[in-house]
């Protein structure tokens, strides 16, 4: 009796719910599942962004968060954070930011980049206060762990989760195998 | 499957008893969940890597378990003195249990345990309210199996009344 599948799928396809770089039309959909304060996923962040030069217009990649909270005391914080920056058309630049600073996320650190974005600050720090994006991140969180999300960073290529190592080759070899 | 050496305990198995120490100076029992579900991770052994580490994992997901009416227990073949370092480091909100003496019995009991390397195998188990299994997983030792399949397995189980 086997219910866990060596490469399980994506329950919760990638859709306009989600942030995304890349055209719609891209013929592979690489989607991360990642926590701001996870050394890996900081690891990773740089080479992803390599992944998307090299591949170019094929891809589109898309960014869960999945905050392991009782290990990364600022992981959820950083999530809602980069969640506010969004609402006011900003994810990606915040998302780079906290992964370019995975040791200074504090409430003020955040206050500072949403600050060099240039973000309405009052609105900004209302919604880390008022919990507004708390929702979303659930959403997110639960819909990795039906999908067989086990550590993070977790990718999925076209909805199957990527079990090889997340290094420029695996990638690359993973995303080409689609096209 | 395949990967393992013993014969795991399947579904419609009563589980086995057991006793086992969740600090140096407490005790765990199977007949204390009785009337609950339980799940039982067996895993090799404390302190695996952090951010793909299975028991973080499970902490992190505890209030699903919950809502579906379960409780979970983590079993490895550590000295109580290790779990309660361990759970400390990880800020754990579920027992660790020390199947340290005589080494691996429990793990025995329940047809997971390796004998080639002194270390209980990645396996998974979902007990009914009556303390029979109700699915059973191994997973290859290197792999985290995640929580889909517990999940999968508590919803397949007969509706617990939800508390407001």
């Amino acid at each position: 009796m086997t219910a866990v599948l060596h490469r399980p799928r994506l329950t919760v396809p990638v859709s306009e719910r989600d942030h995304v770089l890349g055209p719609a039309t891209a013929r592979v959909t690489l989607l991360e599942y990642g926590d701001y304060e996870c050394p890996f996923c900081g690891e990773a962040h740089p080479i992803l962004q390599q992944v998307r030069q090299v591949i170019g217009d094929d891809l589109r990649f898309a960014y869960r968060h999945f905050p392991l909270t009782q290990i990364h005391p600022h992981a959820y914080q950083a999530a809602e954070a980069a969640e506010a920056a969004g609402a006011q058309g900003r994810f990606w630049e915040m998302h780079d930011l906290l992964f370019a600073n995975q040791d200074r996320l504090g409430l003020r650190d955040v206050i500072g980049y949403a600050s060099a974005l240039g973000l309405d600050l009052e609105r900004f720090v209302t919604e880390l206060r008022n919990d507004t994006y708390a929702g979303r991140l659930r959403e997110d969180f639960l819909s990795g762990v039906r999908s067989g999300v086990n550590g993070t960073p977790t990718f999925f290529i076209n909805g199957v989760r990527h079990n090889e190592g997340y290094d420029l080759e695996a990638l690359l070899e993973a995303i080409r195998a689609e096209l | 499957m395949g990967e393992h050496r013993g014969e795991a305990l399947q579904a419609g198995t009563p589980a086995p008893e057991f006793e086992l120490k969740s600090t140096p100076d407490q005790s765990v029992r199977l007949g204390d969940f009785r009337g609950r579900r339980l799940i039982i991770a067996f895993y090799p052994a404390d302190w695996s890597p952090v951010c793909t580490d299975q028991m973080a994992l499970y902490n992190e997901i505890l209030p699903e378990f919950q809502r579906l009416g379960a409780a979970l227990v983590g079993i490895s073949i550590d000295h109580a003195w290790c779990h309660v370092a361990f759970a400390q480091s990880r800020n754990l909100h579920f027992p660790l249990l020390a199947d340290f003496h005589p080494k691996g019995e429990v793990a025995q009991a329940y047809g997971v345990y390796d004998d080639e390397i002194g270390m209980s195998e990645r396996a998974l188990f979902v007990i009914d309210e009556e303390a029979v299994i109700r699915w059973s997983y191994v997973s290859p030792i290197g792999v985290n199996p995640g929580a889909d399949g517990i999940l999968a397995a508590l919803e397949s189980m007969a509706e617990v009344p939800v508390p407001a």
